[in-house]
């Protein structure tokens, strides 16, 4: 199972197969070669492929990614097709309701796509930009931990605690983001800290 | 999970209580539709509603929401009284022969030692006798009356069939067939395997459901062979993931714990977690605690840990309570006491209980950030979406940050599954206009920080400025130099323990695994038990090859697996005491003489001897645990308690409502309703068209399961005029919500205590944001109470009341 041959070079092989053995069973001879040349590839053996996990539930089946543009080659990938993966021990390519449907939901017309801001008080939305919001942020939390760090106890035991902010990270991420994030919560003090691992 | 996905084919009984995998897990459910093709299995199934589950079940059973624990202690009682027990595991593989202080005792539904004004038990006598030598003292022939087989069979023995019946609602003749079936799987040759979910965890006394299925299995000999154990399906993707690696309150990565108060410096901390073995041979594998918290520690801050300052061990926070989980955070956030708050990929104004209290809560930040791929309702709090979002936003001085990010077909990592498989992913698409990597996002406002502390000074800034980030570009860490930070590296030359000349990893290399890890700071290792996922042979996360000798359903080479790469945890009890499996047709390992060995990583020393060393490798005792000693707040047996809110008294004691060791709040106790005024119970669960708040924004999901609904039964329908399809409101003592009526044979009353108790279902699924219909959630009806141990709110039994309206909200 461990052959070296990806399912993209597995499907124009096929393609090609099928063509030339189907008109070579009837006797087209030197018709072939001309045919084979116009017999349109699949439309997916085009397309980029990449490994991933199903991000919903734990079961964690094996997907397939087909895009259109190479992400690895610096390239705009634009999603069109997501399939199980069938090299997968638990799915065996199999997905479900929502699996199947997983495209729609990375492509969903109500994706977060930029940065906002809301005023106290106000009925709409503002455009803001990544650096003004993490100006704000930093801000925020520069001036919170220094007005309500708690250094030490009322026994003077060295607590260094800040309870008046708290963190929910999530378990849709990565381990890598969750370290990352770890990282940083911790560093701060934080400790009203947590994930959907209590719901 | 004990075990894997793929294990399950191998089970010869599912019984799946306190979930509905079907439903909700179908691509792992498949396993369980392998085992009963391919070996004949059966399935049974126990839950309130006859789910997608109970339809392919060969057996089916009733059970009143929140009255598992009556049922499985009903389960061992009637496998103690039957002789229904794997004698020889249960004798050499558990605490049953252990014998505990006089002092340990229950009466009237409670354990010794309760404080009814501190709602805490004194666990001080729920312990073992202990010889000179600091050993437990044990009567193997089970025959001393303090020995834990004779308190077990003291303490199950008022869960007969009638209690239960009386007390679940199950029909006698329905719960002791099922007994039967599950006791023919205490044969050596016969494997019984435990699916649950959140119907089990969602209650103020979760741990001791579960609990009592793990005893179960103990009992039967089930744990730690192939088609066994006891599995966790878990929810999100990485929900495992983001567990492992300690992202809540009290925990540090690789379930180490934070500090409290009064662990003064970093001895005193460790003064408690000697993990010193309470039997003789036993391993006690934390007694490595100090080598795992010191890697952790380096890690975390690098050459500013060091063996002088206690490794940096005051750079962490200290509690000061058990936990500032999120219940108590929403609590505090509703005094005012809360600031501002990070949502990174979580949606609480709907996924946590009483929803009105949290909007007032959100109401009371001044700044709220929300990290998300999704336009969340939690984001959204502040806008008035008429009845599905009621709010004044005029009147919320909230400040609210709404910070797109990556969703996984844009982002590059590893998740963990619920079989403990670290399965690594990579992007394949673009993101959507300007949404970024969370990592991106962590790194930007931790750079911005730390340069005002280099800039400004400020409060005790040491652990932000000596945090480890020495990435090749600061502001986006790549997923590999993270992966390899929680893997860990050789600090200096580490040398052979037996042979000091020998080198066995130089400086800057990655750990083999954790084995290797230091007490003394030359290792850095972000989660111990993630040790192995990414060594000097690459990324072990990636795998793919899917080979499975014999096909036992291990597939060694397919991801890394914590810890270790081992597949089934406790594998060692999968072979008897001389080390021969109890079925040799789910051979595991053996001993061949000298060494451990077979289709999984052995889980115990490879050269351990068989009679010597017992399985259970990570308690202080080498055994399983049937008493859990003060492993948990609630008792050391599971006893049943009613849910706080409750159709019925507490059969044990009148006067016990709830857990009587939970925490609840002063407010949220005085909204807790009674069965006079709120006779109905109301339950909530998923829908496998829906995943969470998630899928509401996908078009095809929301066309498949477009619109809320509630579930009940014929009889409450007749009883309470309800047509099918038609408009209803439902109420609690918290809020109010509309549905339309789905009235379905699948859910029938039950009698319990005399009484007729009829349940009302909820999907979770729908909101104000997104593609589906806006719609309500029982939440905004949930009670505000958490589980005794772990705080998980009580969504699964509560209580409501229900009415047809002629002309409601809904389109």
């Amino acid at each position: 199972m461990t052959i070296d041959l990806s399912r993209r070079s597995f499907l124009k092989l096929a393609g090609a197969g099928v063509a030339a053995t189907s008109l070579g069973a009837m006797g087209f001879g030197a018709a072939e070669a001309a045919e084979v040349a116009h017999v349109r590839a699949f439309k997916l053996a085009t397309m980029t492929e990449t490994r991933n996990t199903c991000t919903y539930c734990s079961v964690a089946c094996g997907i397939i990614l087909y895009a259109k543009g190479d992400l690895k080659a610096g390239e705009t990938a634009e999603l069109v097709h997501v399939e199980g993966d069938a090299d997968h021990p638990t799915n065996r390519g199999t997905l479900c309701p929502k699996g199947a449907a997983i495209k729609d939901f990375a492509l969903s017309a109500t994706r977060a796509v930029k940065p906002r801001y809301r005023a106290p008080g106000g009925a709409a939305w503002q455009d803001i930009s990544w650096d003004q919001a993490f100006d704000k942020i930093a801000r925020a939390i520069k001036d919170d931990r220094d007005a309500n760090l708690i250094e030490t106890n009322d026994q003077g035991q060295v607590v260094n605690r800040w309870k008046t902010a708290g963190f929910l990270a999530a378990s849709g991420t990565t381990n890598e983001t969750a370290w990352t994030t770890y990282k940083v919560v911790r560093s701060l003090g934080m400790v009203a800290f947590d994930n959907q691992a209590r719901v | 999970m004990t075990n894997s996905w793929t294990d399950i084919k191998n089970t010869d009984l599912a019984i799946v209580m306190g979930g509905n995998a079907a439903e909700a897990h179908p691509c792992g459910f498949k396993w369980v539709t392998e085992a009963k093709a391919k070996r004949g299995a059966k399935l049974i199934v126990v839950d309130p509603r006859f789910t997608r589950t109970a339809s392919v079940a060969d057996y089916y059973a009733p059970i009143r929401p929140g009255s598992d624990i009556a049922f499985l202690m009903g389960v061992i009682n009637w496998c103690i009284a039957n002789g229904k027990v794997q004698w020889e595991y249960v004798k050499n593989y558990t605490n049953a022969s252990f014998l505990v202080k006089e002092g340990f005792g229950w009466s009237d539904g409670l354990f010794n030692g309760y404080d009814a004004e501190k709602r805490v038990y004194d666990t001080a006598d729920w312990d073992y006798q202990l010889g000179e030598d600091g050993f437990a003292l044990t009567d193997p022939t089970l025959s001393d009356p303090r020995c834990v087989w004779a308190l077990l069979k003291d303490h199950v023995a008022i869960y007969t069939p009638d209690f239960v019946e009386n007390t679940c609602g199950t029909p006698k003749d329905r719960f002791l067939k099922i007994c039967e079936m599950i006791g023919e799987c205490a044969a050596p040759d016969r494997v019984m395997t435990s699916m649950y979910a959140l119907g089990w965890t969602q209650h103020s006394k979760g741990a001791q459901n579960i609990r009592g299925m793990a005893m179960l299995q103990l009992i039967l000999g089930n744990i730690g062979l192939r088609g066994g154990g006891v599995n966790a399906l878990r929810g999100h993707s990485n929900i495992q993931g983001l567990t492992d690696l300690g992202l809540m309150s009290n925990l540090i990565p690789g379930y180490l714990n934070i500090p409290v108060d009064k662990e003064v410096d970093f001895e005193t901390y460790m003064s408690t977690r000697g993990n010193a073995p309470l039997r003789p041979n036993q391993t006690s594998y934390w007694q490595n605690y100090r080598k795992f918290i010191v890697s952790f520690l380096k890690a975390m801050w690098g050459d500013a840990a060091t063996a002088e300052n206690d490794w940096a061990y005051h750079y962490l926070p200290k509690l000061d309570v058990p936990s500032y989980d999120i219940l108590r955070t929403f609590e505090m956030m509703a005094k005012g006491e809360v600031n501002l708050y990070f949502c990174q990929g979580f949606n609480p104004l709907l996924s946590f209980p009483n929803r009105a209290k949290l909007t007032e809560a959100l109401s009371k930040l001044k700044l709220l950030v929300v990290m998300d791929p999704l336009q969340t309702e939690t984001a959204h709090f502040w806008e008035n979406h008429g009845v599905f979002n009621d709010v004044d936003p005029a009147a919320i001085q909230t400040e609210v940050l709404e910070l797109p990010t990556t969703c996984f077909a844009e982002d590059e990592g590893a998740l963990v599954n619920s079989g403990r498989w670290l399965q690594w992913h990579w992007a394949g698409a673009t993101p959507p206009g300007q949404a970024r990597r969370d990592c991106w996002i962590m790194a930007n406002i931790f750079l911005r920080l730390r340069d005002l502390y280099r800039v400004e000074g400020g409060k005790f800034p040491d652990p932000i400025l000596n945090l480890t980030w020495d990435y090749a570009d600061p502001y986006e860490p790549s997923p590999e130099e993270l992966a390899k930070e929680m893997n860990g590296r050789a600090l200096a030359p580490l040398y052979d323990a037996t042979d000091p000349t020998k080198l066995v990893l130089d400086a800057g290399k990655q750990l083999k695994n954790f084995s290797q890890l230091k007490d003394d700071g030359s290792t850095m290792c972000g989660c111990w038990i993630f040790s192995g996922c990414w060594t000097e042979e690459g990324n072990m996360m990636a795998r793919r090859d899917n080979t499975d000798p014999d096909d036992t359903g291990a597939y060694l080479n397919w991801a890394f697996a914590w810890p270790l790469n081992r597949r089934i945890l406790y594998n060692r009890a999968s072979a008897d005491i001389h080390g021969k499996a109890w079925d040799p047709t789910r051979k595991l390992i053996e001993w061949d003489g000298a060494k451990w060995a077979g289709y999984d990583v052995p889980d115990i020393g490879v050269t351990s001897k068989p009679e010597d060393v017992m399985p259970f490798i990570m308690t202080n005792e080498g055994v399983g645990k049937l008493f859990a000693r003060k492993g948990l707040k609630d008792g050391p047996f599971p006893t049943h308690m009613e849910p706080f809110e409750s159709p019925i008294d507490n059969p044990l004691n009148a006067a016990i409502r709830g857990n009587p060791v939970a925490r609840v709040f002063p407010d949220d106790l005085a909204q807790m309703a009674t069965s006079a005024e709120f006779p109905l119970v109301g339950t909530s669960y998923r829908l496998t068209e829906h995943f969470h708040y998630w899928t509401k924004h996908n078009k095809v999901n929301a066309a498949l399961q477009p619109e809320f609904f509630v579930e009940i039964s014929e009889e409450l329908a007749a009883e309470k005029g309800i047509a099918k399809g038609g408009q209803v409101r439902i109420w609690s003592k918290r809020g109010q919500i509309w549905a339309k009526a789905v009235v379905t044979k699948r859910i029938k009353p039950m009698i319990c205590a005399g009484k007729t108790v009829h349940v009302v279902g909820m999907p979770i699924h729908w909101g104000f944001m997104g593609a589906a219909q806006k719609g309500f959630g029982p939440n905004s009806l949930t009670p505000f109470v958490g589980d005794a141990n772990i705080e998980t709110p009580e969504f699964k039994a509560f209580l409501c009341n229900i009415e047809p309206v002629e002309k409601g909200p809904l389109a």
